[in-house]
């Protein structure tokens, strides 16, 4: 597949993951977690993982990081990280992260460092018996060339930049001192203190409350704008979707349906899946008018994990499911216009 | 952090007067006195019985007076003169008897722990890392095979195989040279060469039980995000577990240190008298069979203020590596 299928080709690419796989073995059957996942993301780019719970969008991200759980491992595909050096801007390495051991040294030399990531839950992200500024610090002391004294200044300087109120006396403070939104942003300045090329997002602000959230998501814009960061933008909120990113990934029980920019996601919607999700939307001038008694949901239920099925793996819930071709043959992904692809047989 | 301490000082205030109750009772219960009893004894066997001396002694220890006075006797003597009274027993003053004793108790108590935590929290971690591994299961297996073997049957085998294999005593914790020798560095040597065997024997059945708890701890910390979190920094796996979910894990074993004393001189008593050993146990248990009641009494005072006292000391050391616990407490107050 070339890089440049998903427009703006000018760009330089940073992270190409290629037919990504990741299966979990269990007692009751294989859970396809990942099942063939092909995705870029460009220097500075934002880009959005959409999709419901199961769908594998967090699975995709800790294929990244190689971080996923045991017993679930990558079995086939490539995570292609194109390396910058700080020093030399010209000089570029590309490694395949699925390559490595997970516990490997050079991956670990990435890890942290050029590629960080936010997690959900930033009540359980800190451990609660060690200090804010110990736990950022350490990233900072593995990765960079420096002192304690100058770490701590790193480390308080990161804690200003994600706007923690007090830098320098939060430093000293344990997690459980902290609100969920100043953990959060604790959370973040431990991601970014190593000025990370792609920073991984997984629904950073879901267990915030709304107030607290559009603070986090107005900082990691901003953040993102002044830095020459990526960020890989995962959540099931479509809203945040068209708040934070540039291009947006639809993903499906383990495979991307859809992946198109931004606006055509919203406007311009070809899989029957993702008009699905914008239609379960509700549209407040239709509350207005009360227009509406129930929210429009997609029929049926996500398939049990370890189902297999022939065709395409939305047919039992499709609304244009053609017998005979869609519970036959699996669609591949298919290039309508410059940028937008799509995973369905209505475009064949 | 001092107002913690502090409070949990006066907390055992009360406690302490409830474990002098409990002591005292306990000795009361049987029928009889060691007094009395000695006094039959002398007289079944014919002999004179010096009247005066007895009636000193009744006097003393207010032994014709109703119960609680006795126990005022008591606890007054000991709070204000530090007096436990006499051993009927030994004719000696029940400080002297316990001092020496105490102390070995002490160190013995010591070793083993030293010995069961070097041994039982790596592998403890270990097997938390390795769950459902072949490894898992052989520690697992081991650890209660440990815990089910009797410790003085293991201490008489121990005895046996030594004696008739490398021709050694292994009873005891001196060579009868130093026995009777007040401590010196030469003393201390020896013992060292003789405590292992003991240390061993009781650390057996505690090392399974560490490994569990461990094991389980350490399962729960390790499912924690925190832990996911510390990987994505880049750390190592080494630095991860020892800087994460140990630091946590290891908090319920910091707790449980505090009931150490009690634990080697309940737990321990038959290894101890199998093996012959000097220690308190051994003295408590006599004491109890021949109703010397002053130093069964004192002994479980000291036991008990011990256990306490080692309990705050756990708490304070917990306090110490758990921020959460310094700082929930000065919320409260």
């Amino acid at each position: 597949m070339a890089s440049n299928e998903n427009g703006a080709g000018s760009q330089e690419i940073l992270l190409e993951i290629r037919d990504l796989k990741t299966h979990f073995a269990l007692d009751e059957g294989t859970v396809r977690a990942v099942d063939g996942v092909d995705l870029d993301v460009r220097r500075k780019q934002v880009v959005g993982v959409v999709g419901e719970s199961g769908c594998g969008k967090s699975m995709t991200a800790m294929s990244v990081m190689r971080l996923v759980p045991p017993p679930g491992q990558i079995v086939e595909g490539e995570i292609r990280f194109h390396r910058q050096f700080d020093d030399r801007v010209d000089a570029k390495d590309i490694v395949d992260l699925a390559q490595f051991e997970s516990n490997d040294r050079q991956l670990r030399d990435i890890r942290g460092n050029q590629i960080s990531m936010v997690f959900q839950e930033p009540m359980t992200a800190l451990s609660p018996v060690r200090t804010v500024g110990k736990q950022i610090t350490e990233a900072i002391l593995l990765h960079q060339d420096v002192n304690k004294a100058e770490a701590r200044d790193i480390a308080i300087e990161t804690l200003a930049r994600v706007k923690m109120p007090n830098p320098e006396q939060r430093f000293d403070d344990y997690p459980f001192q902290l609100s969920g939104g100043m953990r959060q942003r604790a959370v973040i300045a431990m991601a970014l203190a190593c000025r990370p090329q792609l920073l991984i997002a997984d629904e950073p602000t879901t267990a915030l409350d709304v107030t607290t959230e559009a603070q986090i998501l107005d900082l990691m814009r901003e953040l993102q704008a002044e830095s020459d960061m990526a960020i890989l933008y995962i959540t099931h909120n479509l809203g945040v979707v068209a708040e934070m990113a540039e291009e947006v990934v639809v993903m499906y029980l383990g495979k991307v349906v859809e992946r198109c920019d931004v606006d055509s996601i919203f406007y311009n919607p070809k899989h029957p899946y993702t008009r699905g999700l914008l239609n379960s939307i509700p549209r407040l001038e239709d509350v207005l008018q009360d227009r509406r008694e129930k929210l429009n949901a997609i029929e049926g239920m996500v398939p049990s994990p370890y189902q297999r099925l022939q065709g395409c793996t939305f047919h039992p819930r499709c609304p244009d499911f053609m017998p005979g071709v869609c519970d036959e043959a699996e669609p591949q992904l298919i290039r309508l216009e410059e940028g937008h692809a799509v995973r369905c047989h209505l475009y064949t | 952090m001092i107002v913690y301490i502090l409070q949990r000082v006066m907390r055992m205030i009360p406690l302490l007067f409830l474990l002098s109750l409990v002591a005292f009772l306990i000795i009361q219960l049987p029928p009889g006195d060691y007094l009395t009893e000695h006094i039959n004894a002398l007289r079944a066997s014919g002999r004179d019985v010096d009247e005066a001396e007895v009636e000193r002694l009744m006097k003393q220890y207010a032994l014709d007076r109703p119960m609680h006075v006795q126990y005022l006797t008591w606890i007054q003597n000991i709070l204000f003169k530090g007096s436990f009274g006499q051993s009927f027993q030994w004719g000696r003053p029940v400080n002297e008897v316990i001092g020496d004793k105490m102390a070995l108790t002490f160190l013995l108590a010591i070793f083993t722990t030293i010995f069961v935590w070097a041994i039982s929290v790596p592998i403890g971690i270990y097997v938390s890392v390795r769950q459902y591994t072949f490894t898992d299961y052989l520690f697992t297996m081991i650890g209660f095979i440990g815990l089910a073997v009797p410790g003085f049957l293991l201490a008489m085998v121990v005895m046996y195989f030594s004696f008739a294999w490398f021709g050694l005593k292994v009873g005891g914790l001196f060579s009868p040279a130093f026995e009777l020798e007040p401590w010196s560095i030469a003393k201390f040597q020896n013992m060292l060469t003789r405590i292992w065997v003991p240390v061993l024997i009781l650390g057996i059945g505690g090392t399974a039980h560490i490994i569990r708890i461990m094991r389980a701890t350490m399962l729960d910390e390790l499912r924690k995000q925190y832990v996911t979190v510390a990987r994505s920094k880049g750390l190592s796996e080494f630095a991860v577990l020892m800087n994460y979910p140990v630091r946590i894990a290891i908090n319920p074993l910091i707790s449980s240190l505090g009931f150490l004393l009690p634990w080697i001189i309940s737990g321990g008593t038959v290894v101890e008298i199998v093996l012959n050993l000097p220690t308190a146990a051994v003295v408590l248990y006599r004491s109890l069979l021949s109703q010397d009641m002053f130093l069964a009494g004192s002994f479980i005072l000291l036991v008990g203020t011990l256990a306490l006292v080692g309990s705050l000391l756990a708490d304070i050391a917990l306090a110490a590596v758990d921020p959460r616990i310094r700082f929930g407490s000065v919320e409260e107050m």
